[in-house]
């Protein structure tokens, strides 16, 4: 079949870090099958095609688009725009373009304010003259310009409708190629699906020995080896595997790591983080609190809870800008 | 009745079946006066608040969510207060980076005999609550 004749595939990344599509390459030998099926025609991580070559396409002339990437910048949003529009089925391909991930932990704090750390607070830089990179810089060559920055970080489904999610940072291979064959079938669950994923927890996917969940303290990675066969988050670690979609196949734990959450939330469960308040706020055990007030009970709480720093941070990692609150509310500090 | 504001918070109070919602009515038994800023949602045990419950009660409009458990020991599920305060002061910590400061989320006892504290401790809450003003969301304002 000639390039013409096939159907097109576009990859695009926004706020994104290329790891999605390393995933892709990823899938090996098999990357074969999807250049036989499709007219993988657009990708700037790998392929020279340039933007005026998708501007110049007629609307809906690209079977499917796997669009990565969160929403940062003005550039992100019109690109965003650009695809759906050209596009019959628009995926939201990993975790940012899902819920925000790593990029929409900036949304715990406001554009200037971020700015200000890495441009102007940030130890490591030396800026005597202040300069905040924005707009339009002359120079003896000519002008440049920066795409201006969001006031907050959004995920692909803020802006423009998505035909079908796949969670993970990145999605594991196999689940892009389940992802590939669904859509080669037409074998796809109604509009605004998650797919290349399972529909229960990670803890499904891990193969360790569950048992009566009991936590007498929370303990840290780098702090001791944990036991392989037990499961992590009874020997203490905050493994978010609970309140995280399946289908990963729970490579994380199997390395003896607790799941970071990268896949997201499961279904029924709109708040991954406050699904993990829930579940972990259940299994800590505080002791005999018999005989002591209640200001001595709240007290022996807040103490078992002051060993991790960053609850918000490790609960939100992958899902923020996605979540109930989309990040910090009430302005910024 | 106090005295009319500028400001009216919105405070949504999630109340145990078994002592609190008791107090409640205990307060409302006594025919004493009480601001009127929080609707209350009746939950069998305070352990069935979930989390999700108070983060969506603040995106939808709420300046402050109140828990009202069973004093400790006295949870008719053994300890489903217990977990009630756990899940509280974690989720306390995430909402203070979240922009939520702990004062307008505030878990505390009150038995089915208290109607006094009851009536006390709402009206502190909405005291706080209203210095504190409103809790503006700016997620899906149309800001950009």
């Amino acid at each position: 079949m000639s390039d013409s004749e096939k159907p097109k595939l576009a990859i695009y990344w926004a706020a994104s870090c290329g790891g999605c599509e390393i995933a892709f390459v990823n899938l090996h030998e098999k990357i074969l099958d999807v250049d036989a099926a499709f007219d993988f025609m657009f990708c700037p991580c790998l392929l020279d095609t340039k933007k005026k070559d998708i501007e110049a396409l007629q609307d809906g002339a690209i079977a499917v688009t796997l669009f990565n990437g969160a929403l940062r910048t003005e550039e992100n949003l019109e690109m965003a725009h650009l695809m759906r529009r050209k596009s019959k089925i628009m995926v939201a391909f990993g975790s940012c373009a899902k819920g925000g991930c790593i990029p929409s932990l900036a949304n715990f704090t406001g554009s200037d304010e971020m700015l200000k750390t890495i441009y102007i607070d940030n130890p490591s830089l030396d800026n005597p003259m202040n300069i905040i990179p924005s707009g339009v810089t002359s120079f003896a060559g000519g002008e440049i310009s920066l795409p201006g920055l969001l006031g907050r970080v959004k995920h692909l489904a803020e802006e423009v409708e998505v035909d079908y999610f796949v969670p993970g940072c990145p999605p594991e291979s196999d689940q892009i190629w389940n992802v590939i064959e669904k859509i080669l079938s037409g074998d796809l669950p109604p509009k605004g699906g998650t797919i290349g994923c399972g529909n229960l927890t990670v803890c499904d996917d891990c193969d360790r020995i569950k048992e009566e969940k009991r936590i007498t303290a929370f303990r840290r990675s780098y702090e001791f080896y944990p036991d392989t066969r037990a499961c992590l988050l009874e020997q203490g670690l905050i493994c978010m595997g609970i309140a995280t979609r399946s289908g990963c196949g729970a490579p994380c734990t199997r390395a003896n790591m607790p799941c970071s959450g990268c896949y997201g939330s499961p279904d029924g469960v709109s708040d991954q983080g406050a699904k993990m308040v829930a579940a972990l706020g259940s299994i800590m055990d505080i002791g005999d609190t018999s005989g002591l007030s209640e200001s001595a009970i709240a007290l022996r709480v807040e103490e078992f809870l002051q060993t991790i720093p960053d609850y918000a941070g490790l609960f939100y990692k992958y899902t923020l800008a996605g979540s109930t609150l989309g990040g910090r509310v009430g302005g910024s500090r | 009745m106090s005295e009319k504001r500028d400001f009216e918070p919105r405070i949504i109070g999630f109340l145990c079946n078994w002592c609190s919602y008791a107090g409640a009515d205990k307060a409302g038994g006594m025919q004493r006066s009480y601001p009127a800023n929080v609707d209350i949602i009746r939950v069998l045990c305070s352990g069935r608040v979930e989390p999700q419950f108070i983060i969506s009660a603040f995106a939808k409009g709420a300046d402050g969510v109140i828990i009202l458990a069973c004093h400790p020991g006295d949870c008719h599920y053994k300890e489903g207060n217990c977990r009630a305060l756990q899940r509280h002061t974690m989720l306390n910590m995430m909402l203070e980076q979240l922009g939520i400061t702990k004062e307008r989320c505030r878990l505390d006892y009150v038995s089915a005999g208290e109607g006094e504290k009851f009536i006390r401790v709402i009206g502190e809450m909405v005291e706080t609550v209203n210095k504190l003003g409103q809790l503006k969301i700016n997620h899906g304002n149309g800001e950009n």
